[in-house]
């Protein structure tokens, strides 16, 4: 069995969804001087979208510094992004930004802190995820 | 007497190298960079599409942009304006002008979509309809009741909320409507850069509101609970007829009743709160979600039903500030 990671920033909808899940999960901090946290099994990123209309910047910082770190990186199987369709083109940009770079699956994307369908599809697949990832050597 | 004069605050400088609340450069910075105009729209490649409309579609269009011009002007001239004596950062109120011009720019747009489109007599009468329409006045009339001065701060805000993230949405229906069926292509581009700003501030009004919610009493945020639900029901009520209205000769109310309960839980959302409409209640059309966010790919890699989920090259990540 493996974990989940996140980020949330002080609007909370990403802690909100991953509340709904009940699943553990650690936080990435908002604050750069707090500990990130140092998962030692394989996770699941869960990440919000802060692209402006060029869709820069979409990844929040403290996700770049927390993947930055190549122990921690080596960890990651997959990225669930949230986002907002009002953005367009760049709604939940954040997850195939993380996927070209990590080589992971985006495996969802839900918008801000998701609906009761987000929440049962997203509980199902992880299930079904790590249960694929399991058979793999 | 002299000395019952309360003293005067000093005059500060606004100083944005040291914040109090981050979340104040972070959606400055976003709302500047994306500043734009109408006129970098080409509204004027719509003419074709415009006259190919049944006499009866554009009177629909008309009034639907009339609707949400009066929304736009509100924010505008009150809603905006009204946030600032509340502001908690010399930051928040900066970032409030912008958003108090970039409404003043959407509701420029509207005539700039007429000026190009639409004859002066039929603009002329859409704006008389705006004025007379019972539902749209009783929904512009609530949002002022709670901006009037002395009004709850955190009630506006609520206001604000409900106004940028969920009243709109009537009207927004429309150009995406004609957009998915390749009219107004370009029009529907003009307002799809309205509903990206619109985001913006709903979000930010939300998260000041939740910042000043963890300053309240628990008797007292369940009172704002209490009266945010109220006024979703009551604004509901409203924009439930005012679509009836002018949705039901082209019967597509139905449609945009789905795309309201949807965009209802979503400005409960950026309060904070739980949605109110289930998930059967908000089953939004599939073209309406495309038109919003067209070349924006829905992954669902956990049921297959997805397109192809994206997985990419990996890339050396070492360096500290790694550019995604």
């Amino acid at each position: 069995m493996a974990g989940l990671v996140y980020f949330s920033s002080g609007s909370g909808n990403t802690a909100r969804f991953v509340a709904a899940l009940g699943l553990p999960a650690a936080r990435i901090p908002i604050r750069p001087a707090d500990p990130m946290p140092q998962p030692c099994q394989p996770f699941v990123l869960i990440c919000p979208t802060y692209a402006d209309g060029t869709g820069k910047g979409a990844v929040p910082k403290q996700v770049i510094a927390f993947l930055n770190d190549p122990a921690r990186r080596a960890l990651i199987r997959g990225v669930i992004a949230a986002g907002n369709r009002n953005f367009g083109e760049t709604f939940a940009l954040a997850g195939r930004v993380i996927a070209a770079k990590c080589n992971v699956p985006v495996l969802y994307s839900f918008e801000l802190a998701g609906t009761e369908t987000d929440i049962f599809r997203v509980r199902a697949g992880l299930d079904r995820f790590w249960g694929t990832e399991c058979l793999t050597p | 007497m002299k000395d019952m004069i309360t003293p005067v605050a000093v005059p500060r400088a606004i100083n944005w190298n040291r914040l109090q609340d981050d979340k104040d450069l972070e959606v400055w910075n976003r709302l500047t960079v994306n500043f734009w105009l109408p006129e970098k729209v080409p509204l004027s490649n719509d003419v074709q599409s415009w006259a190919m409309l049944r006499p009866q579609e554009r009177e629909l269009t008309i009034r639907v942009f009339t609707g949400l011009t009066l929304l736009d002007t509100i924010q505008n001239t009150v809603g905006a304006p009204a946030l600032m004596p509340d502001a908690q950062t010399p930051h928040e109120e900066a970032v409030l002008t912008n958003i108090a011009f970039m409404e003043a720019v959407h509701a420029r747009s509207y005539s700039s979509i007429f000026s190009t489109l639409c004859s002066t007599k039929e603009v002329d009468e859409a704006f008389r309809w705006s004025e007379d329409n019972p539902h749209l006045q009783a929904k512009a009339r609530a949002i002022l009741n709670d901006y009037a001065v002395g009004a709850d701060p955190l009630k506006r805000k609520i206001a604000s909320v409900f106004l940028e993230s969920f009243l709109f949405y009537s009207g927004f229906y429309l150009p995406m409507y004609w957009s998915s069926r390749g009219r107004l292509t370009n029009t529907a581009d003009l307002i799809r850069l309205i509903i990206r700003d619109e985001a913006v501030h709903g979000y930010y009004v939300g998260y000041k509101f939740q910042r000043a919610l963890e300053r309240e009493t628990e008797a007292r945020r369940a009172e704002l609970k209490d009266y945010a639900f109220s006024l979703m029901f009551e604004l509901y009520d409203i924009e439930a007829k005012y679509s009836a209205e002018l949705y039901d000769g082209l019967g597509l109310t139905e449609d945009v009743k789905a795309f309201l309960h949807y965009n209802a839980n979503k400005a409960l959302q950026n309060l904070g709160y739980e949605a109110l409409f289930p998930p059967a209640a908000c089953d939004v059309n599939p073209a309406i979600l495309a038109a919003l966010s067209p070349d924006s790919e829905n992954h669902d890699f956990f049921s297959g039903s997805g397109s192809s989920y994206v997985i990419g090259k990996a890339v050396a990540t070492e360096d500290e500030d790694w550019d995604f």
